[in-house]
């Protein structure tokens, strides 16, 4: 069990949606910790609130009630900029459908992620290219969304994620619109990207199939925490294993 | 990248980039011919002004431009001016309406001009046939080659009539045009009061020309002192009542100015039109770019990046259009005028144009919730 200090700390988090008699609680008081170098999983069935919980954690949503710090800063209060200032700083997000720029190529989709901090240029350019190699796609950098498999575009959303070395990755379903293999090695580099660089990864999900590679595992229910469990296999459970080894021969 | 985006954005839509720029071609263009009409008429009202050899210009109490004199002058005027210090002399010119005649029968109006260029006076300039001597020879003129159709001759040595009183045509001139659509006849001074039936002191106007350290405003008060029935104007007080008198009072300036603004409205409502439905299409990888942290600011210049590439764009074919309709009129009696400064106050209004299009987009923006991007 990890005992780093937690990047990320939400407390009593409540979220109300909607007015009047259409007002719904969609999460009811949620506490909840990122360390570094963890992979967890937000699991739960649809409608339970994972996905708001994720924008509210991604400083995209502001709370009703409660408080959320991010890297040492509490939200409360923060402008709209502000939190977009958070989120450059510290979060990086990949979406279940990528929301890549159709109109940029794989480099310029990541490479736009440096640009909105204010990181041009050469350096940003090798810098991109150098995640992208990373994730596996050194091959594919001047090909647009529309020439790549759904799975080499969720890892372009993984590189343009991570570009900018965020302390915070947020994926909203990763895997939910790949195969199987494709779903796996998301799940791998999600979980290398926790491991080996250090960083707290939270994954929204209901895909049974990513389980093998959570160090923890968040159970959500009807905008509550239910249960939670920590999983000591990581990067080195059996099926990561076989995977790699299935890429490494394919390769 | 702000560029980029901006021009993938833009090109994205080929069909609407092209509506795009037709309208802000539509918009130039229009733009282009009314002021380039407006600059041309301001030329032609103000030529003869211009290209007079005169510091100030006595007029009759009243008069309202060069072709509209008023009441004439005398020799008084001349010698009371002439008595005064710091003039160095005083040209007395006619200008006014008459008929002429054509060899073939009908008649049309115009302007004679009766100047004595040796005295330093009007002459008309851009001779492109025949020279002022030419024209001093018995019965001469030169008129502008534009209106030899309209006086019914075909050129150099064709004669015809103003009132009663035979004339030839000795010399052209080339690019002097009416405002009044009444073309200007050049001839000395005696021969224009012979054919007006005036008297041998009479004069619509009388130039004044100044010594070289002579103070002009003190000169002019002089003057205004002396001649109690003229006015004195400096040649920019002449040229603005000429321009005035045309340009406003008849009405013709307002509606080449109206005409201008209608372009300009019509441009930025065409490009605000396409650049918020071109945001609306991309409205959902703006809110990616929010939620990757974009400031706000960042996604207005994408914005406003693709405002100022239609912009470029739409000026640049709009100014090409607007040259081919400029270089062709240059052969119809109101030629359009482009000057560098015309140009570049057009790419100016293109630019002001479409940032103020780009507004609605910006709105459309700045209400963007980042978290749409989790509901795809």
């Amino acid at each position: 069990m990890t005992t780093s200090k937690p990047v990320l700390e939400a407390k009593g988090i409540v979220k109300e949606l909607g007015r009047g008699a259409g007002k719904v609680v969609a999460v009811k008081g949620v506490d909840l910790s990122l360390v570094p170098g963890e992979l967890t999983l937000l699991m739960g069935p649809s409608g339970s609130g994972k996905t708001t919980l994720l924008s509210i954690l991604g400083c995209i949503m502001t709370p009703t009630e409660g408080s959320l710090t991010v890297a040492g800063t509490n939200t409360e209060g923060l402008s709209a900029e502000q939190l977009a200032e958070l989120r450059r700083a510290h979060i990086g997000f990949i979406f279940q459908s990528y929301n890549l720029f159709p109109t940029l190529s794989a480099l310029e989709n990541v490479r736009i992620a440096l640009d909105v901090r204010g990181q041009k240029g050469y350096k940003a350019a090798a810098r991109s290219e150098d995640v992208l190699r990373e994730v596996g796609l050194g091959a594919r950098l001047m090909n647009y969304p529309g020439n790549l498999s759904g799975g080499e575009q969720q890892r372009v959303a993984v590189a343009r994620a991570i570009v900018s070395s965020p302390s915070i990755v947020l994926a909203d379903e990763p895997t939910a619109a790949l195969d199987s293999e494709n779903g796996h090695a998301v799940m791998e580099l999600l979980a290398r990207i926790a491991h080996e660089q250090n960083r707290s990864v939270l994954a929204v999900t209901h895909d049974p199939r990513t389980l093998g590679y959570a160090d923890r595992v968040v159970k959500i229910e009807d905008g509550l925490i239910v249960g939670e469990e920590r999983r000591p296999q990581g990067l080195d459970a059996p099926e990561i294993t076989d995977l790699t080894k299935r890429r490494k021969a394919h390769a | 990248m702000v560029l980029t985006l901006a021009f993938r954005n833009l090109f994205h839509d080929r069909v609407r980039l092209t509506v795009t720029l037709v309208g802000i071609l539509f918009s130039i263009v229009l733009v282009a011919v009314q002021l380039g009409l407006y600059l041309g008429a301001s030329r032609m009202i103000t030529a003869n002004i211009d290209q007079a050899d005169a510091t100030l210009w006595i007029t009759a109490f009243g008069a309202k431009s060069f072709e509209d004199g008023g009441a004439l002058l005398s020799t008084r005027e001349r010698h009371q001016a002439l008595a005064t210090p710091g003039v160095v002399s005083v040209t007395p010119i006619v200008v006014k309406f008459a008929e002429w005649r054509k060899p073939e029968g009908g008649s049309t109006r115009v302007v004679v001009v009766g100047s004595d260029a040796e005295d330093g006076a009007l002459k008309p300039w851009n001779l492109v046939k025949g020279t002022w001597e030419d024209i001093k020879a018995p019965d001469a003129i030169a008129v502008d080659r534009t209106y030899l159709s309209d006086f019914g001759v075909h050129g150099i040595g064709d004669s015809a009539q103003i009132d009663f009183g035979r004339v030839k045509i000795n010399a052209l001139t080339d690019g002097i045009r009416s405002f009044t659509q009444s073309p200007y006849v050049y001839m000395p001074l005696s021969r224009a009061r012979q054919l007006l039936n005036l008297p041998s002191d009479i004069a619509t106007f009388h130039l004044v020309k100044l010594a070289p350290n002579a103070d002009v405003e003190a000169v002019r008060k002089q003057l205004l002192n002396r001649l109690e029935s003229a006015e004195v104007l400096t040649k920019e007080e002449f040229h603005d009542r000429s321009l005035k008198q045309w340009l406003f009072r008849t009405g013709a300036g307002v509606a080449l100015i109206g005409g201008a603004l209608l372009g300009i409205l019509v441009g930025t409502v065409i490009v605000a039109q396409t650049l918020y439905s071109s945001t609306k299409d991309h409205i959902n990888e703006f809110a990616t770019l929010r939620a990757l942290g974009s400031s706000s600011g960042y996604i207005h210049k994408v914005i406003l990046a693709q405002a100022g590439l239609s912009a470029i764009l739409g000026y640049m074919l709009g100014m090409i259009l607007a040259g081919v309709i400029v270089f062709a009129s240059q052969s119809t009696p109101l030629p359009i005028l482009m000057t560098p400064q015309l140009a570049a106050a057009l790419f100016t209004v293109t630019v002001f144009m479409c940032a103020i299009s780009a507004i609605s987009a910006i709105v459309k923006v700045t209400k963007i919730d980042p978290a749409t991007v989790f509901s795809r």
